[in-house]
């Protein structure tokens, strides 16, 4: 039998080549640890998969990078996803990976850690570096979302505790992409416009996902460069992010970084009052101490100028108080308001209501006891009803009974 | 922040000064002098606690793309 040999050419079968196995693994996931991977000038990332019985050459290219949060490492377990392209020119077959997802962990929980370790180590969560949080900002500048519940919460402690201060929101998108873009954006603003003492960094509650932006890295090297004090406020109280690492304060929620700043007025005043209080007593006695040893010095300058400042103590006080007595004043308007909203409430489900509707309310005299059945009373006792319009004094002349319904005939 | 003093500022200097007033180991002459200051910290004090009107406000993006601070009108449910 003659056999017809089928001759190709190198170009001719390598072709063929490519072409089955393109065709047949355009769409494939494949398990394996990374290897030899190294970072080409253009990029890309070359590294091989290997496990127990074979290695299979592989390339991240560039482009592909951004969708991968965390960063490949030797000794890496992970799935990529990807095809398999032929490199003709060099008779090898490699995978061209699309995505990859670390093994036994989440993608976005391996690139928390690495951003995490990799800060740490550069130093950005020294606490050195942090700075003092205002106790008493005259300003303060929020960068969040306008329309979220973060912004929310910090606005309702804000009008809550009356302090006369200004606040500032630099909007941010606070999820999604181009979200971390904005937020370090933002903060850098602030930092130029130098109108706030300090900036809360917030956001609600959300996934990990939806909290990424505060664990990019840009963010984080935007808050390490503010010279602003910033207070991280994002997410739950559980909920930590690269962003509270950096922060010079971290706050477990938005109301809390609010509370921190915002403090209550009337504290505020008691204390300023407080500190007045013993001002002008510490020259009070001085003088008093000086008078003693009034030979030793020749202080009788000094005492009549200090007896001119004490007499100016009563007006700085009264104006604080009348303040005080503003603010408080302010205060049991708004707890009156509170009480009759509360008022109004309970009048809605208040028994005197059930009066318009034509029913009575009736007591026992004299003691005004309630009658809720026929049992709290007897013949000839008096009785008080009161309708929607008035009262009615009676006295009982017969009780009857009600007979249990259902309870006679089978 | 504006050139002016801060609460901030005003109240933390008030402190130290009555700190250093009840320690009582001053000479008369920087008692004296300390003491006016404290009196118009105290002044400032009362002053900024005056203004109750609170003011929110938020960074908008002016018609040339410019940043412009705009009252903040709330926030829309959403």
């Amino acid at each position: 039998m003659d056999m017809e040999r089928v001759i190709f050419s190198v170009s001719e079968i390598t072709k063929r080549i490519k072409h089955l196995l393109e065709e047949t693994f355009p769409d494939i996931w494949v398990r394996g640890e990374i290897s030899n991977l190294r970072t080409a000038s253009s990029g890309h990332i070359y590294f091989t998969l290997k496990d127990e019985g074979a290695v299979i050459k592989a390339v991240l290219f560039r482009g592909y990078q951004r969708a991968i949060p965390f960063e490949p490492e030797d000794g890496m377990n992970v799935i990529v996803h990807g095809n398999i392209d032929v490199f003709d020119k060099r008779g090898e077959y490699q995978i061209i990976v699309d995505l990859m997802e670390p093994e036994g962990i989440g993608a976005l929980q391996l690139a928390f850690e690495q951003l995490k370790e990799k800060l740490h180590k550069e130093g950005l969560f020294d606490e050195a570096h942090k700075k003092n949080i205002p106790a008493f900002p005259d300003t303060i500048g929020i960068v969040t979302s306008p329309t979220g519940a973060a912004l929310r919460d910090i606005l309702n402690i804000v009008d809550r505790r009356y302090r006369g201060i200004r606040v500032i929101i630099y909007p941010v998108l606070v999820q999604g992409e181009g979200a971390a873009e904005e937020i370090a954006e933002a903060i850098r603003k602030a930092n130029q416009r130098r109108e706030v003492d300090v900036l809360i960094v917030a956001r609600g509650g959300g996934s990990i996902e939806d909290l990424w932006p505060f664990n990019e890295e840009m963010v984080a090297r935007a808050i390490y460069d503010s010279h602003i004090p910033i207070i991280s406020a994002v997410g739950h109280e559980i909920d930590f992010t690269i962003s509270d690492f950096v922060a010079d304060l971290r706050a477990p929620t938005p109301s809390a970084a609010a509370e921190l700043v915002v403090k209550n007025k009337i504290e505020l005043l008691r204390w300023s009052r407080e500190l007045i209080i013993r001002l002008y007593n510490s020259l009070d006695r001085m003088l008093v101490s000086r008078r003693e040893k009034a030979a030793l010095y020749s202080t009788e300058l000094l005492v009549r100028r200090m007896t001119q400042l004490l007499q100016q103590k009563s007006q700085i006080l009264d104006d604080l108080e009348r303040n005080l007595s503003v603010q408080m004043e302010a205060l049991l308007i708004k707890i009156r308001g509170r009480f009759e909203k509360a008022v109004g409430q309970l009048n809605a489900l208040s028994p005197l209501n059930t009066l318009a509707r034509g029913f009575a309310v009736i007591s026992r005299l004299p003691e005004n006891w309630p009658v809720f059945s026929v049992q709290d009373v007897s013949e000839r006792d008096e009785i008080k009803a009161k309708l929607k319009d008035g009262l009615l004094f009676s006295t009982i002349y017969r009780i009857e009974k009600a007979q249990p319904d259902g309870d006679g005939d089978t | 922040m504006s050139a002016a003093i801060t609460f901030e500022e005003a109240i933390k200097r008030l402190e130290e000064i009555v700190k250093e007033l009840e320690g009582g180991e001053i000479e008369i002459e920087k008692a004296l002098t300390i003491f006016e200051e404290g009196t118009r910290l105290a002044k400032i004090c009362a002053k900024k606690l005056a203004t109750i009107e609170k003011r929110v406000e938020i960074l908008k993006k002016g018609e040339k793309g410019e940043d412009v601070l705009e009252l903040f009108q709330g926030i829309e449910e959403g």
